[in-house]
Formats: C-alpha cells, sequence, structure tokens
C-alpha cells in the first residue's frame, strides 16, 4: 500500500468532491435545462430543441450522480447509511421526481398527442427542479447540523422530521442550489441553440445568475452571523481505526469559518462561486457562451467547496448527539477499501472524462429547428 | 427495537422494486447483444435491411432501456434508504463492486448508448458498430459487479468482523471477486437476459410473419433471434444446473429446502419431481422421486451426501448456541474487556455471531434465551420450504419449454420451413412472457432462498433494516407502486404501439405501412433487398 490511512481518508474527501462536482456540473445543466424547459420553448419544436440539445447525452450525466452515491456508500458507509435513512421522504421525493426523466426524454416525442407531450414535459420540469432543489436543502441541513444518532449497535436512527428539513437556511440553500443549476443550464441551452430560444435561455441565465450571487452572498453572512458551526475537540489519531463514537465535538459560532482563517487560500472557494457566475453572466450578455460555461462550471465548483471546506473535516454533524458526527477521519472505510477504491478512481475516471469528451465532440454544433423536423422520427 | 412491520414493509418494498427493475434488465442484456450481431451484419454485408434491423430493434431496446435505467436508480440508493443497518454493518465490502460499476459498466453504457441513437449520421459504419457493442459490453459488465455483489450476500468471503468497528471488513478482494457463487450466477443470469432478448425478436418477427408483413425484414430477424436463442438456453440449462450445486451452508440449506429433502439421505441422493412439502410435519406428499438425479445436479457426483433440513436445522441450533457466547464476548470487548480469556473467546465463537444475531428476534439481549427461544430460531433459520419447492420448478419448466421451442424453430429455420408452420410461429408468438416470468422465479428462490439472512450467517434480515417508521414506508411504497404502474402502462403503450407499427416506424418508405397497400408490399421491399 503506497499511502497511508490518513493521506487515504482526505484523499477519498476530495475524490467525493470531484465526484459531486463532476455531477453539477454535468448533470446540473440537464436538471437546469429540465427545470427552463416549459418557460423557454413555448411551441412543440422549440421545446423538442430543447430537449434534444441534452438528448444524446443526460444519460451518461446522470451516471455521475449514481456513481457518486456508490462512491459514498464504498468510501463513506456510515454517511452512506445515516444520511440516505434520515433524509428518507426527502430522497424518495428526489426518486420520485428522477423518474421522470429517463421516460420524459424517450417517450415524450413517440406520440404525437398534446396532452401526452405537455404532461411530458411538465414531469421533465419536476424531474428537473425537485432534485436541483432537494440537494440544496439537504447541504443547508448538513450545515446545521442533523438530528441523528447511534445505539451501542452502532444503528444510526434519525429523529428529526421531513418538515423540520425546510427550515428557512436550508431553503435558502436550495435556492442557492436551484438558481446556479438553472444559471448552468441556460448557459448550456445558449452554446447549443440559435435564435429566439438562444434569446430567451439569455435572459434566463441573467435572471437566475442574479438570484443565485446575492442568494449565495446571503447565505454566507448568514453561516457568519447566525449558524452554529461545530468542531472537533478531542479525537482519535486521524490514521487510526475508524472510531465514530471516540471523539468529542462541540458546537460554537464561527466554527464553519475556522478552515478559512487557518488556509486562506481556501477563501478561493467563495471567491470563485461569486466571481464565476458574474463572470459567466457577462460573457452570456455578450453571446460568448462557451465561455461563460466555463465560468459557470468554475462558480458550482466554488459553491460546492466553499460547503465542503466550511464543515471540513466534519460531513453530517449531529445537532443531539454532537460526539456522534460523522467526520472524514471515522464514517470512512477501511484501509484496504480506501485503497482498492483510489485505483479503480484512478484508473477509471480519466477514461469516463476521456470517452465523455469524445461523445460531446461527436454530437457538437447547435440544434436547430430544421434538424428537428427533418429527424422528427429519430431524435427525442 | 425494529417493528416486525418495518422489516416486512421493507423486504416488500425491495422485491417489488427489484422484480420490477428485473423486467427491463434481461431485454436490456440479451437485446443489446442481437443489436450488436445485426449491425455487423450490416457492416459486413452492407445490405440496408440489417440496418433497419438494427434501428427497429434499437427502437424497443430503448423504450425498455429507459425504464431499465429509471428503475436502477432506485436500487442504487435504496440500501441506504431502506437498509441502513446493513450499509453501516457490510458497506466497506458491499459497496466497492456498487461503485465500480458506476465507474467501469454504467458510465460505459449510458454514454454510449446516446450516440447508439443519435450518432448514425455522425459516424462512420465501423464507428457506429464500435458503439453498440460497447452498449453491450457496458450493460454485461454492469450485471457482473451487481451480481459480484450479490453473490457476496450469499456466500460472503473475503471479509472479517471488526469489533473495534462494529462492521465487517474487506480482507481479500480476490475473493470477493472470484467468489464461486457469484460467478455461477453472473453466466446464469446473463445468459437468461440473452434468452429473453431472443425470445423478444423471435415471438415479435413470428407476428408479421403471421400477418404475412415485412416478410424479409422478419425472416431474418427470426432466424438471428432462433440461434443466438438456442445456444443461449442451452446455457441457461446446463448453467442453472451449475448454481445448483455451489457450496456454502446457506446455499446447501437453499438446496435441501428446493428439493424439500427434509433427511440426510446417503448417497446417491433422488430428485423429487413433484409432492406436496408440509413444513409442520417435515414431510413431502404425494412425492414423486427420480432416483439419483438430486446427486448428479447437487454435487455432480453419486457419491457425496446431501445435507437435509432436519440435520441443517439441529446443526443451526448448536451454532446459535456458539453465537450466544461470540456475543456475550463481543459486549464485553466495546465495553473495554479485552484480556485475552475475551479474546480467546471471541475468536473462537466469531462465525457463528451471526447466529447469536438470529436470537435478536426473539430475545433482544440475546444471552439468557430460553431453550425454546432457541429452537425456534433454528427452526426458522431455514427458508419455507413449500414456496421455494414450487417457483423452482415453474423456472424449470419454463426452462424446457424454451428449449423445445428454440430447438423447433432452430430447426425449421435450417429446413427454410418456419413460414409454412403457422403453429410454430403462434407458439413463439404466445411464449414471449415466459422467460420474464422464468427469471422472476428465478429470483425468488435465490433472494427468499436466502432468508433468513441478509448476509448469509452474517446478518439476519430484521437487523439490516433502517430506523424508519411504518408511515415512512407506507408513503414510499404507496408512491412505488403508484408512478411504477403509471410508468408500466406507458412502456407497454409504445411497446405495443411500435412492435405493430414495425419497421414502418422507421419512416425509410420500405415498409408496410408506408407505400400503402400491404399485398405489394409484402414482396416488393424483398426484391429490393435481397438484390
Ligand atoms: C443482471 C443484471 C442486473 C441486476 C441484477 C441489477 N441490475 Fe441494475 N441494471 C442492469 C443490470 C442489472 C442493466 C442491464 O445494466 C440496466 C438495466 C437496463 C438498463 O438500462 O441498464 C441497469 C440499470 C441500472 C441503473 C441505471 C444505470 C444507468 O443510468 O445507466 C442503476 C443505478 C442500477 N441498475 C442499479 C442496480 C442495483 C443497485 C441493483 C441491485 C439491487 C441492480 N441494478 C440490479
Ligand atoms: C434484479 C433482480 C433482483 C430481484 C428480482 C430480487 C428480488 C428480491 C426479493 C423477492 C427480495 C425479498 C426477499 C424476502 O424478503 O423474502 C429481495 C430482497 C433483497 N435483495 Fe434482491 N433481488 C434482485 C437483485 C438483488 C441484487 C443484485 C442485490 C444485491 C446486490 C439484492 C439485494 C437484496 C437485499 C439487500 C434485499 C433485502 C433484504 C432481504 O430481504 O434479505 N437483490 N430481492
Ligand atoms: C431449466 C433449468 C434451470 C435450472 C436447473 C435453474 C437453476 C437455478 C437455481 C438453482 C437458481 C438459484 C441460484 C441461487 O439460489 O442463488 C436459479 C436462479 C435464477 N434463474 Fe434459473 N434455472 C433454470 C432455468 C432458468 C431459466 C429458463 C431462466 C430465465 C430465462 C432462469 C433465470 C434465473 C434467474 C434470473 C435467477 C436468479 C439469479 C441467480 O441466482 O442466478 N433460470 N436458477
Amino acid at each position: 500500500m503506497i499511502f497511508d490511512y490518513d493521506m487515504l481518508k482526505l484523499i477519498w474527501w476530495l475524490f467525493v468532491g470531484v465526484l459531486l462536482i463532476g455531477f453539477a456540473l454535468t448533470d446540473g445543466f440537464d436538471l437546469g435545462i429540465g427545470t427552463l424547459l416549459p418557460f423557454l420553448g413555448r411551441t412543440d419544436t422549440e421545446r423538442r430543441i430543447i430537449i434534444n440539445s441534452v438528448g444524446p447525452t443526460w444519460d451518461g450525466n446522470q451516471v455521475w450522480f449514481i456513481t457518486a452515491g456508490g462512491a459514498v456508500f464504498a468510501a463513506w458507509p456510515a454517511v452512506y447509511a445515516a444520511a440516505f435513512s434520515g433524509f428518507y421522504i426527502a430522497l424518495m421525493l428526489v426518486l420520485f421526481a428522477l423518474f421522470f426523466r429517463p421516460v420524459g426524454f424517450d417517450y415524450r416525442s413517440k406520440v404525437e398527442d398534446s396532452r401526452w407531450r405537455k404532461a411530458w414535459d411538465w414531469g421533465l420540469f419536476a424531474g428537473g427542479a425537485v432534485p436541483a432543489l432537494v440537494f440544496g436543502v439537504a447541504f443547508g441541513n448538513l450545515l446545521q447540523g442533523v438530528p441523528f444518532q447511534y445505539d451501542d449497535m452502532m444503528r444510526p436512527s434519525y429523529t428529526g422530521s421531513f418538515f423540520g428539513l425546510l427550515n428557512p437556511f436550508a431553503l435558502l440553500a436550495g435556492v442557492v442550489s436551484l438558481t446556479m443549476l438553472v444559471m448552468h443550464g441556460a448557459v448550456f441551452l445558449q452554446v447549443r441553440t440559435e435564435g429566439v430560444v438562444y434569446a430567451r435561455a439569455k435572459t434566463a441565465a441573467r435572471i437566475a445568475g442574479s438570484i443565485m450571487i446575492v442568494a449565495f452572498a446571503l447565505a454566507g453572512v448568514w453561516l457568519y452571523l447566525g449558524i452554529e458551526g461545530y468542531r472537533v475537540i478531542t479525537m482519535p489519531l486521524t490514521d487510526a481505526m475508524p472510531n465514530i463514537l471516540g471523539k468529542t465535538v462541540e458546537r460554537g459560532a464561527g466554527a464553519w469559518l475556522e478552515n478559512y482563517a487557518s488556509y486562506p487560500l481556501t477563501m478561493l472557494a467563495p471567491v470563485f462561486g461569486i466571481a464565476g457566475a458574474v463572470l459567466a453572466l457577462m460573457l452570456s450578455a455578450r453571446d460568448r457562451p462557451g465561455t461563460a460555461f466555463v465560468f459557470s462550471g468554475l462558480s458550482l465548483a466554488g459553491v460546492i467547496l466553499t460547503a465542503g471546506i466550511s464543515m471540513f473535516p466534519f460531513i453530517m454533524p449531529s445537532s443531539i448527539r454532537p460526539d456522534h458526527s460523522l467526520i472524514a477521519w471515522d464514517a470512512t472505510s477501511s484501509h484496504l477499501t480506501l485503497t482498492w477504491m483510489f485505483w479503480a478512481t484512478l484508473l477509471f475516471l480519466p477514461i469516463v472524462i476521456a470517452y465523455t469528451a469524445w461523445v460531446y465532440h461527436v454530437m457538437r454544433g447547435k440544434v436547430t429547428a430544421k434538424m428537428i423536423e427533418e429527424k422528427s422520427h429519430s431524435v427525442y | 427495537m425494529i417493528s416486525e412491520s418495518v422489516v416486512d414493509l421493507s423486504r416488500l418494498q425491495f422485491a417489488v422494486t427489484a422484480m420490477y427493475h428485473f423486467l427491463f434488465v434481461p431485454l436490456t442484456l440479451g437485446l443489446s447483444w442481437l443489436l450488436v450481431i445485426m449491425e455487423s451484419v450490416y457492416v459486413m454485408t452492407g445490405k440496408e435491411v440489417y440496418k433497419d434491423m438494427t434501428r427497429f430493434w434499437g427502437k424497443l431496446f430503448g423504450i425498455n432501456f429507459a425504464l431499465g435505467v429509471t428503475t436502477g436508480i432506485t436500487m442504487e440508493f435504496q440500501f441506504g434508504t431502506n437498509w441502513a443497518y446493513y450499509s453501516h454493518y457490510v458497506g466497506d465490502i458491499f459497496g466497492v463492486p456498487l461503485a465500480i460499476e458506476g465507474l467501469m459498466a454504467f458510465f460505459l453504457e449510458s454514454t454510449f448508448v446516446g450516440l447508439f441513437f443519435f450518432g448514425w449520421d455522425r459516424l462512420s459504419k465501423r464507428g457506429h458498430l464500435a458503439v453498440t457493442v460497447l452498449v453491450a459490453i457496458g450493460s454485461n459488465l454492469s450485471a457482473l459487479w451487481i451480481l459480484i455483489a450479490n453473490g457476496w450476500m450469499q456466500n460472503p468471503t473475503g471479509a472479517e468482523f471488526n469489533y473495534q468497528t462494529m462492521r465487517m471488513e474487506l480482507s481479500s478482494f480476490a475473493d470477493i471477486f472470484f467468489n464461486p457463487v457469484a460467478q455461477v450466477k453472473f453466466v446464469h443470469t446473463v445468459a437468461a437476459g440473452y434468452v429473453t432478448g431472443s425470445l423478444f425478436v423471435l415471438g415479435i418477427s413470428a407476428y408479421y410473419m403471421l400477418k404475412g408483413r415485412d416478410l424479409p425484414f422478419a425472416r431474418r430477424s427470426f432466424a438471428i433471434a432462433s440461434g443466438f436463442g438456442l445456444a443461449s438456453i442451452l446455457s441457461v440449462i446446463v448453467l442453472g444446473d451449475e448454481s445448483g450445486y455451489e457450496i456454502g451452508d446457506v446455499q446447501k440449506a437453499k438446496l435441501a429446502v428446493i428439493e424439500a429433502e427434509w433427511e440426510t439421505h446417503e448417497p446417491p441422493a433422488a430428485f423429487t419431481l413433484f409432492g406436496f412439502p408440509d413444513q409442520e410435519r417435515q414431510t413431502t406428499d404425494y412425492a414423486v422421486k427420480i432416483p439419483y438425479a438430486l446427486g448428479l445436479i447437487a454435487t455432480r457426483s453419486v457419491d457425496e451426501k446431501i445435507t437435509g433440513i432436519k440435520d441443517i436445522i439441529e446443526r443451526n441450533e448448536q451454532r446459535i448456541r456458539d453465537g450466544i457466547l461470540a456475543y456475550e464476548a463481543l459486549l464485553k470487548l466495546r465495553t473495554g474487556d479485552d484480556s485475552a480469556e475475551v479474546k480467546d473467546s471471541f475468536e473462537r465463537y466469531k462465525s457463528d455471531l451471526g447466529y447469536g444475531l438470529l436470537l435478536k428476534r426473539y430475545h433482544p439481549e440475546v444471552s439468557g434465551a430460553t431453550d425454546e427461544q432457541i429452537q425456534q430460531a433454528a427452526r426458522e433459520s431455514i427458508p419455507r420450504v413449500a414456496p421455494m419447492f414450487w417457483v423452482f420448478r415453474i423456472m424449470v419448466v419454463f426452462g424446457f419449454l424454451m428449449l423445445f421451442l428454440f430447438g423447433i424453430t432452430f430447426y425449421y429455420c435450417v429446413r427454410r420451413q418456419v413460414q409454412q408452420r403457422r403453429w410454430i410461429l403462434r407458439m413463439a408468438l404466445y411464449s414471449i412472457p415466459l422467460p420474464w416470468l422464468a427469471a422472476e422465479a428465478g429470483w425468488f428462490v435465490a433472494e427468499y432462498g436466502r432468508q433468513p439472512w441478509a448476509i448469509g450467517e452474517v446478518l439476519p434480515t430484521h437487523l439490516a433494516t433502517s430506523t424508519l417508521g411504518v408511515g415512512d414506508l407506507i408513503f414510499s411504497l404507496a408512491g412505488f407502486i403508484g408512478f411504477y404502474t403509471l410508468l408500466l402502462i406507458a412502456e407497454l403503450y409504445l411497446m405495443f404501439k411500435y412492435a405493430r407499427l414495425g419497421p414502418s416506424s422507421l419512416h425509410t418508405g420500405r415498409y408496410h405501412y408506408e407505400a400503402g397497400g400491404g399485398a405489394v408490399l409484402a414482396h416488393q421491399p424483398q426484391s429490393r433487398q435481397d438484390a
């Protein structure tokens, strides 16, 4: 084994971050475009243009989400267990909403009937908006701590309710994630379309991006003034065998900002979150969607990293038994599992990125009304 | 303690969603290779009809694929949402194949499936064929990894319990990968998928032939399906029999139950063809037996002993008693008493810890359980006999029916006489549901037959759930049933619509519904395509 256990634990914190960012960068714009579909497409052809702008690639993009889930299962089984069962109802809503996407994309245009098509359009809307919102709400709750604890068999139990998740700060975080993905989707639509759809996408990018910048800044201020963070007081060595119950943790105002004070370089994350979005909007307005897309991606990465860095090493703090919180040093798999998964990821992820890029290259170019009408029976 | 109803509802939900997922999986697995075959012929011969075949069956593939993906996402998250203790307890091992499946298989399959549909004009012939091959490889790799995960639940090798972290941990990746149960499962299951794909194409092509439509198209599809199907059903049956004799104690109990073999018989054991198993009295009434056959199926020999149910229960009772000692030692270790004596005791009985946990259902403290409770736990340490006995026989009967069907269609295909034999065509059409029924039956046998274990001899099912309320489960179950019903209706509607429409749905101008009168068309495209 080349890496020490504590090194691998840190690497896996980064890898999960990479997978989440990969998910936001790729599937994120699909979710955003789904959300925009009923608003930016007025006629059936316009809607088909929007759908076909992601038609060939949405399925591969969605696998980022699935793989992020699988990687959390393998690298942080305790988090996979506690978070997914704790956020049960919220996750079920996400699942039900996601059902509409594969089917919506594939089935919508296979039947001429306009009611059938409209119904699927709203299905695609829900399939985009609900997950985009809920992911943010979930992060908003993680930042405040989640009411769960362990019994002597290490069985996690969650004592909160579904409606408890919908508190103001969490909803604000939901707005951040929804608007940032909508912005990302709108910019991507600019890349792939022309004419009216392009023009409407530009407007959508401006509106969503502006809300996102304000909401993100507001959440930062709120975090500083009103949200108690968590800090580890004592714990086993970072390379020790994971022992979730072996540490002591306290809550305290400002605890979420300590990493920025200790490592000023991490300030880059929130800076990218905002500056990326501002630049993306400026470039989108100047009809430079390609570059705008890059900056909107940087903004997404910045926002996600901001959440991660604020909490590090916490992954899922417990609000009722802070000592039972899950952190990057004790929620992990064994040394051997992390090692295998490290090599598997290192081997496969670059291959995945390479062929995904090739597929985008093959399918490049604008989706036009002419194309939709000519290939009415073979495109979505 | 988790209430029994939460456990039952969680099991029901997993069973419903998994069986539903497996309505779409086998068709993806089989059809993807059939597409590869058809497209390869197109690339080699350049005949347009093979391209049309690839595109038309590809359309049906897509309709099915969409639901395969939809229902698969449910499966991926359900371990965490509904089986949280399971995920916590074995995630160190179990998460690995799931994560690798995503990285290695789902990405491949899902990224290239888009190009399969949208890339016809943008890729060279060979380029497109390569894409189709990658989709097929991706779907089969996904089956490989998920069955490695599933095989590990049946026969958990390569892992050790760690009392400090209170969970199972990986000790050998190779043992997980080369788990013999996983290997036979993979072969049997993907072959079952190939049978499904073949019968689907065979049956629908037979329908066109019965209607006298698009004959050149239908005949070629029929021939490919019958050849591929025959090879596949042979593999399923030969390799199905292979899954029978895979050892491991959980599998032994399963085998005894499938056969309703109450007593340990001296070799060679007979196979019970038919009968009525009675769990209370531990006998099988009206049994019809074939001498020697079970020994052959189960152990590939006539001189090895097959353990009967009564002996398995007796042995499990002893293991439960040892499990209590393991559990007591574990509690001491957890409270910090790691004296040599405690450690020794734990090491000695550790392999029976799971059996100790079985008792939690009857006596939550485990230690101090009464003899009666121990005996009850032992009696219930094997799955119920009657459903296993019957459902297994359904799979086998359907298997042989399909062997007959593919045998006969292949024979007449080779002799070029299928079209005159309408009864064969009708039989092919009406047999379309058989592979699905057999596959669902197979999963029932494999999964129900694992009970009461979630992870064989390691973690009982009734401990494995999440800490949820009954209301949570009713909400989710109602949602799954409601949405899945709607989706199934939409899927079947489109499937029937396009299957009836046939290759005319491609709008190439060459097929039945496109150029007016049907009669002309039956031979008109033929001359063009056969040229
Ligand atoms: C033997 C094969 C097999 C089995 C037992 C399962 N699956 Fe499956 N799964 C497939 C074979 C497959 C497939 C053939 O690869 C699918 C089906 C249709 C499809 O589109 O891909 C698929 C799709 C699929 C997807 C969507 C992937 C995508 O977007 O491409 C997920 C997340 C899962 N599955 C997860 C699971 C889980 C967690 C299972 C276990 C409980 C499971 N599957 C059982
Ligand atoms: C797609 C094909 C599958 C089908 C049709 C299927 C069917 C079932 C059924 C009927 C049950 C309920 C058993 C019972 O409680 O009586 C079940 C339970 C379960 N299966 Fe499967 N299964 C499939 C694949 C898998 C795979 C591949 C895995 C693991 C990788 C798996 C893991 C489980 C788990 C964790 C449970 C719940 C715990 C339990 O009841 O033991 N299943 N499945
Ligand atoms: C005719 C002879 C057949 C025999 C002897 C046979 C045998 C078996 C056995 C013993 C199992 C249980 C494996 C376990 O407990 O883990 C099984 C499972 C299964 N069978 Fe069959 N089978 C036959 C035919 C079929 C057919 C025709 C199909 C479908 C087309 C099928 C599909 C399945 C599936 C999907 C499973 C569950 C996955 C697995 O455990 O491998 N089988 N089969």
